[in-house]
């Protein structure tokens, strides 16, 4: 009881002392899974960069740990302020349903980026992707394919046996290998598994290295398993015959670009990803896009972006190639 | 001259210095701290229907923490409670879905907190192991069995009934809240004004001369685990309630938040003093003081350095008190 009375006291002095000063500003909030990871903080960057065009007010909050509920209190409190847009990169598909659906029922709009909520798509507005995911298999293929002349044993180094992403890619890579004629002298001989692990990667990576000593390519379409591969071929010595490939980021990959043991890799941009999103947010709250699938708008820079089945929303259709010649542009 | 003086008022403290000199005091000093500060962080906090919605995200551990501060006053501990949290979540999740109803299935979590309570009791009482080890033991085999039986995914499709207890509220107040404050009321009755109780002290302060003194201390240690296994597991139905969907990871990390609360509160690590009160106002200043920061955006390393900063005044305060409060 008397802890009662001293929260409503306070409340009166917090009512009588700050009446909310009105912003006429659009504020978006973005909320990573958690702090301190150089990718987030690209997709940062984009959300920054395009408020400062926009005139519009952008914040970014996160918890300490990406576990599955520790974002709510942060979606709760950004409601409490009343801002007008959540994104935010979830740490789970289905935790946050019923705070999203108490933000949305408050006018907030609710952006979800990086990756979607499947099963939970009616939780929220829209979800920005970073790129048409069915591109990445055949895209790999043909970048390893350009390195090694289309010709020459091949490999994959993945990460969990029941990885979902990478095994539809892996699967995606298989039918183009077996499908598209340019490919028809690329023999791919196994697929290694490293778990997402830098030790068992670079295991796996030594294993691939020995059993298959013709070995003209490796294909890792995960950020720990390409790195771990790039580190063994550079050890062994085994660069330019041995190509390594795969998803990586610019600052894991740079030493290996730099010293020319790895030519090119792939990924994203999730700078792109913030920008968009902020694009996105800003034209549903003023009117000019509607959030619909079929209906498209234009970000500069990105071009015209289609709204997609379930309110997705691409911000590209291929995987950025970083090589040489771009890979000082980017940092994360 | 001066020995004896000191001696002799060491050995009869005024009334006074009694009932304001305690670790709850600095608790409550804290809280009213936490909040005036609160408020002046962001013209945001001051809601009282923000803070209690908000508090419901605490809550959990809250409930969970006051039977900890019993087990702690009894001179054990139970890292296990998260765990215990998860699993009969998970157990209750998977009742449902495999259709048997949603009475039995609340009851199949529930018992299966109890049990497992039961098995940290015996682990401690009859195979002697120190509770630390015990259930950090437990801990681990809990979270296993939630992971193998609930594998990666979430179990949900509950009932709507069942999901948003912290939606509902009465006036203002969330039902979980309510709940919590009954559960405070009940056992602070329990551990301050019954023979049980005065047992829970004595066994925590020495428990040897409680056996003397015809204290069956394993039995009492048993009920207290067991008491821990079945309010964690409310406290887990609460959380599923609440998220609408139960997973293996749920309220990871949790036991280190109760741990925390009941330290806050000035109970003593080494058992045999401490209240509920302390507990109750406690759970209260981490509510005011995350709340107040994350409405304010405060950065969450910020937050935490401020949590560990009070936790060690907290815990030097609650010792000095203690220790010259001995005769």
């Amino acid at each position: 009881m008397r802890k009662l009375t001293l929260i409503a006291t306070a409340a009166a002095i917090g009512l009588m002392a700050g009446a909310a000063t009105a912003q006429d500003q659009v504020e978006i909030v973005y909320i990573p899974k958690n702090t301190g990871n150089p990718y987030f903080d690209s997709i940062i960057g984009g959300f920054a960069d395009a408020c400062a065009e926009l005139n519009c007010s952008f914040t970014t909050v996160a918890p300490a740990t990406a576990e599955a509920t520790s974002q709510i209190p942060f979606i709760t409190a950004q409601i409490q302020r009343g801002v007008d847009v959540i994104a935010i990169s979830p740490n789970s598909p289905d935790a946050l349903n019923q705070v999203f659906d108490r933000a949305r029922s408050r006018g907030i709009q609710v952006l979800i980026v990086n990756s979607d909520i499947p099963g939970s798509e009616a939780h929220r507005d829209a979800a920005i992707l970073p790129v048409d995911f069915t591109t990445i298999g055949p895209a790999q293929v043909e970048l390893l394919g350009s390195m090694i002349n289309y010709d020459g044993e091949i490999a994959i180094l993945s990460a969990t046996t029941d990885a979902p992403d990478q095994n539809v890619w892996i699967a995606d890579m298989q039918t183009v290998l077996e499908n598209d004629d340019a490919y028809a002298d690329m023999d791919l001989v196994t697929i290694a598994y490293g778990d997402d692990d830098p030790q068992k990667s670079t295991t796996e990576a030594e294993a691939l290295l020995a059993n298959y000593p013709d070995l003209a390519g490796i294909i890792s379409p995960t950020t720990v398993g390409v790195a771990a591969a790039a580190q063994v071929v550079e050890t062994a010595g085994r660069a330019p015959e041995l190509q390594v490939t795969g998803l990586g980021t610019p600052n894991q990959m740079r030493r290996f670009i730099e010293n020319e043991t790895v030519q090119a890799f792939q990924l994203w941009s999730p700078y792109n990803q913030g920008l968009l999103a902020a694009h996105f947010a800003m034209g549903v709250n003023d009117g000019s896009i509607t959030n619909e699938p079929g209906q498209t708008f234009d970000v500069p820079g990105l071009g015209t972006i289609t709204i997609g089945d379930d309110n997705v929303i691409l911000t590209q259709d291929q995987p950025t190639t970083f090589d040489a010649s771009n890979i000082d542009d980017f940092n994360f | 001259m001066s020995a004896t003086e000191t001696f002799d008022a060491a050995k009869v403290r005024p009334l006074w210095h009694r009932i304001v000199v305690r670790p709850e005091t600095v608790t409550l000093l804290l809280l009213i701290i936490a909040i005036f500060v609160s408020a002046s962080l962001s013209p945001f906090f001051a809601d009282l229907r923000f803070v209690l919605e908000s508090a419901t995200f605490y809550i959990e551990f809250g409930i969970v923490a006051l039977m900890l501060t019993l087990v702690v006053v009894s001179g054990e501990i139970d890292l296990s409670v998260a765990a215990m949290m998860a699993l009969s979540a998970c157990l209750f999740g998977i009742a449902h879905r495999a259709g048997l109803g949603m009475p039995l299935a609340i009851i199949i979590g529930l018992g299966s907190g109890a049990l497992m309570g039961a098995l940290n009791g015996v682990l401690v009482t009859i195979f002697r192991l120190p509770s630390i080890i015990a259930t950090i033991g437990t801990m681990t085999l809990y979270r296993g069995i939630a992971q193998v039986i609930a594998g990666d995914r979430s179990v949900g499709g509950f009932p709507s009934w069942f999901v948003g207890i912290d939606f509902i509220a009465v006036g203002i107040v969330p039902v979980p809240v309510i709940i919590f404050t009954i559960l405070a009321i009940l056992l602070g009755i329990v551990l301050g004004g019954t023979l049980f109780g005065r047992q829970i002290y004595q066994t925590g302060t020495n428990p040897v001369a409680a056996r003397h003194a015809g204290i069956r201390v394993g039995r009492l240690k048993r009920i207290l685990f067991i008491a821990s296994g079945l309010t964690s597991a409310v406290a887990g139905l609460l959380m599923a309630s609440r998220l609408g969907v139960v997973r293996y990871d749920l309220a990871t990390g949790g036991e280190l938040q109760a741990v925390l609360i009941v330290m806050l509160g000035g109970t003593y690590i080494f058992g045999g003093r401490g209240t509920i009160a302390g507990t109750f106002l406690a759970l209260w200043l981490l509510i005011i003081i995350q709340t107040g920061m994350t409405v304010a955006n405060i950065a969450i390393d910020a937050q935490l350095t401020v949590l560990g900063l009070l936790l060690i005044l907290a815990i030097i305060s609650a010792n000095s008190i203690y220790a010259s409060g001995r005769r």
